[in-house]
């Protein structure tokens, strides 16, 4: 179908600067109805700028916004949301303390006829939407109780209760793994040939193919390019985005391991039913398995962040039995978490400040007086080795890119040297780019003999650098491969293994 | 003016908001009164600033890590009780002060390890820590005030309240020493780090192998140990130990870390913004004083200053 028919939605021009940095210039964009728009670019190209000019998160500094031939400006986001726009924006807001049901109608509780909140209506009207996700999460439930997943699902059908005309999803695939992106995939056609217009940001560029009718992409706050994806391929996309060509997406090393560093013997912890499995220094063992499957939880128990309820687990061959994750790190086993907002990162602290908190203490001198050139440049190197883009490491880290935030979140976890890498979804919103750059990392962690366990939802990317792939389902590991049985279809079959899908309930 | 430059100039106004008041507020008492900007008088202010500034910069390191500490007044009601009963009994200043000081941050390590261990809400640990201090300061005291006496200890330990050093109040020089030191200990040492780690968010203060516990009972001790600090000058300067002394304390110590740009949800602030908060409030109540203006109506001023301060300074943060 061709996108002949005026567009619903114009962005002319529009021009963005951020304390004197520009981020956006001259970009233009149409959003078409029966369309879903891909919106693609590096961490930083301006992305999620552009949708909250879109969504009057932000003002442009110039240019300008036509709604159905009409000129818009919105001030604030609520202008948009009566215009019929909805957003889902990159990171979660939700409010952990009220239930998945109260987020999506937050603002807009139903009412009875005597003013009060139509409790019974409210759920009734959460659970259509979220089984209309295929989520089997009681509405009832606190949000804080479930998965980043299961959030991100309560966000999307917090839009969905919108009734928009426009949806922007900014990578909303980010948190789900691929029977969830499915799902989204489903809800995404559907609304679709309901006469929506939806625009899909996401660094997973089969997604683009896949989902979009259409693609633009940002560099340098640029528009590069907008056209049907009918005409592009992967290759050609990748170009665009860096603006170079891309060897080798997943660049896989063969180990050299060396001794057993961590030993896990049917470790039980909350949501870990009996796990066991090794690893050497000098390897990178996968985790693959769907949302829930209990890989986050195991990873918590193994950091000392949770207890552990029995089982052991073997350092060196020394047990341990870590009651805090400070434990964890002083035994040289570091977990990086995959939420990062909520426990990776201090995103209104600066970036150096957070960079260095973990390792800290190798910048002390007497009396804990912290060396602060030692410690700069270290922060300094880490800003070049992983390329993060900033003006200043004094930046506040929620001014960053998504991406940008992900590898701070890295450089944290590894400036304190450690043996044993826990990465959980470590390129959750990073660009084709930054991706191979973390993964050529994983590479020369695993050459300086580095145990690295790799919890990954993205298949291609568990397939493409684990050396083996263990499987977890229901808390429990459901299949173990080497590198060369490892296929997609096993992966799925182990991953589907426990036939009682996950349910949560509130209590 | 262009968009990116008006920017910083509100940028560079909100991050000093508490320097440009306290410069305003000099600037209308000075105009309204010759008396304001003598030598003496400044001295004056500075002095009477320096209890409230000495307690406003221990709370500071409580609130970071979005705590609140109430019992402030109390701890020093009693710690200034001890210091004055030692005195009396004729124990030097150099055993007396540690010993007091010492005293007042065992006193705050309790709440704390009811904070951190306990799990109780800060500001109903602390409300109970007033409660039962201000009760044990009457028992310890009868509900009378202890005279230091006249003794060569209670000669040296007067000079921690009312001696001049170059022509400059003692307290003065304990202001600016604690303050040197808190401002060392937040932003050179790893503890402060770490204290505004804890405030930031504990769940990634912990996954970075802090330890959460030990930073937050700290934190009450260094503030129960600022208030005994201050309890010493208290006592020392009126040459007593009042049983009541220190009563509304918490709220100005609380008020100075506000106005100067702290935020009650922890992880964001600078201890020179509570020193300047603390100034504010203090010159705040020298000029009212002097342009005669009744308490009654002074409360009611100050009261409006610190709402001001904090529009601000949400203000600022909606805007950012
Ligand atoms: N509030 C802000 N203050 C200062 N700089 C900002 C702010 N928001 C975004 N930026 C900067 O603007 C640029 C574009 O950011 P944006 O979030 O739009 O990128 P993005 O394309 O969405 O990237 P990602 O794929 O990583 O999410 C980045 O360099 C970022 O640091
Ligand atoms: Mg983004």
């Amino acid at each position: 179908m061709a996108a002949n028919n005026a567009p619903l939605m114009e962005l002319r021009g529009i021009d963005k600067a951020f304390a004197g940095v520009k981020v956006l210039e001259e970009v233009d964009l149409s959003l078409h109805a029966n369309r879903v728009q891909a919106l693609a670019g590096e961490n930083g190209a301006g992305k999620s700028t552009l949708m909250k000019i879109l969504t009057g998160v932000y003002r442009a500094d110039a240019g300008s916004i036509t709604l159905r031939g009409d000129k818009v400006r919105f001030t604030t986001p609520r202008q948009a949301m009566d215009a019929g726009i909805a957003i889902i924006h990159q990171e979660l807001n939700l409010i952990p303390t009220l239930s998945a049901g109260e987020n999506i109608f937050l603002g807009r509780e139903p009412r009875t006829r005597l003013g009060t909140v139509d409790w019974p209506r409210l759920y009734r009207d959460s659970s259509t939407l979220l089984e209309r996700l295929q989520q089997r999460i009681d509405p009832r439930t606190p949000v804080s109780r479930l998965s980043i997943g299961q959030q991100q699902m309560v966000e999307i059908a917090r839009a969905l209760s919108l009734d928009a005309e426009i949806i922007v999803m900014d990578e909303p695939t980010d948190s789900l793994t691929d029977i969830e992106t499915d799902i989204l995939e489903q809800v995404i056609a559907t609304l679709r040939d309901a006469g929506k217009s939806l625009v899909l940001i996401t660094h997973r560029l089969a997604e683009i193919f896949r989902m979009c009718d259409d693609v633009a992409v940002l560099r340098d706050g640029k528009l590069i390019h907008q056209g049907p994806t009918a005409e592009m391929n992967e290759d050609m996309l990748i170009r665009q985005m860096v603006g170079r060509e891309l060897a080798d997406r997943y660049p896989y090393e063969p180990p050299t391991p060396g001794d057993t560093l961590i030993e896990v013997a049917d470790l039980v912890a909350p949501g870990v039913e009996g796990v066991s499995f090794h690893a050497r220094a000098g390897e990178v063992l996968g985790f693959g398995g769907l949302m829930g499957a209990g890989r986050t939880e195991m990873a918590q128990a193994l950091c000392g962040d949770v207890g552990v309820i029995s089982g052991q687990v073997r350092l060196r061959g020394r047990e341990v039995r870590f009651t805090s994750p400070r434990q964890a790190l002083r035994a040289g086993l570091v977990y990086v978490p995959e939420d990062r907002k909520q426990a990776g990162l201090l995103l209104d602290h600066p970036v150096g400040e957070n960079m260095s908190l973990t390792a800290l203490p190798a910048f002390c001198g007497p009396l804990g007086i912290i060396r602060h050139g030692q410690e700069n440049a270290a922060i300094r190197h880490y800003i070049d080795a992983f390329s993060i883009k900033l003006s200043d490491p004094r930046q506040h880290t929620e001014t960053l890119s998504g991406g940008n935030q992900q590898k701070v979140s890295l450089a944290k976890a590894l400036m304190c040297q450690p043996d044993i890498v826990i990465l959980d979804e470590p390129t959750r919103g990073v660009d084709v780019g930054a991706k191979r750059e973390i993964y050529l990392l994983i590479n020369q962690l695993k050459r300086d003999g580095k145990c690295v366990l790799l919890i990954s939802s993205e298949m291609s990317e568990l397939l493409g650098l684990s050396d083996r792939i263990m499987v977890l389902a229901g808390g429990r590991i459901t299949g173990e491969f080497t590198r060369d049985e490892a296929t997609q279809e096993k992966i799925m079959t182990a991953a589907a293994h426990v036939d009682a899908p996950q349910e949560i309930s509130a209590r | 003016m262009s968009a990116p430059a008006t920017h910083h100039v509100t940028r560079l106004l909100i991050d000093n908001k508490a320097f440009l008041a306290l410069a305003l507020l000099v600037a209308v008492s000075a105009g309204m009164s010759d008396n304001f900007l003598t030598l003496d008088n400044t001295l004056n202010v500075l002095r009477q600033t320096s209890i409230n500034a000495i307690i406003a910069m221990g709370v500071t390191f409580v609130i970071l890590t979005a705590g609140i500490d109430l019992s402030v007044g109390a701890v020093l009601a009693l710690t200034g009780a001890f210091a004055a009963s030692m005195t009396a009994s004729g124990l030097a200043p150099w055993l007396s002060v540690p010993g007091t000081v010492a005293a007042g941050a065992a006193l705050g390590a309790i709440s704390g390890l009811f904070v951190a261990y306990g799990r109780v809400q800060a500001f109903i640990v602390t409300l109970v820590a007033m409660t039962i201090l201000r009760g044990a300061a009457l028992v310890f005291t009868d509900g009378r005030p202890i005279a230091i006496g006249a003794s060569e200890a209670a000669d040296t330990f007067w000079l921690l309240g009312g001696g001049y050093w170059f022509g400059v109040p003692i307290p003065i020089y304990l202001m600016f020493f604690v303050f040197v030191l808190c401002w060392s200990v937040l932003h050179h040492t790893r503890f402060g780090r770490h204290v505004y780690a804890v405030g930031g968010g504990e769940k990634v203060a912990r996954l970075s192998g802090i330890n959460v516990n030990r930073i937050k009972i700290s934190v009450y001790a260094i503030s129960g140990a600022c208030a005994a600090l201050a309890g010493v000058v208290l006592t020392a300067r009126l040459g007593s130990a009042q049983p009541t002394a220190g009563t509304g304390y918490e709220l100005d110590a609380i008020a100075a870390v506000v106005i100067g740009g702290t935020s009650l949800m922890g992880g964001r602030g600078r201890i020179f913004g509570t020193l300047i908060g603390a100034l504010v409030i203090g010159v705040l109540n020298n000029a009212l004083n002097i342009m005669g203006v009744s308490s009654y109506y002074q409360m009611i001023a100050k009261g409006a200053v610190i709402l001001l301060a904090v529009l601000i300074d949400s203000r600022s943060q909606s805007s950012s």
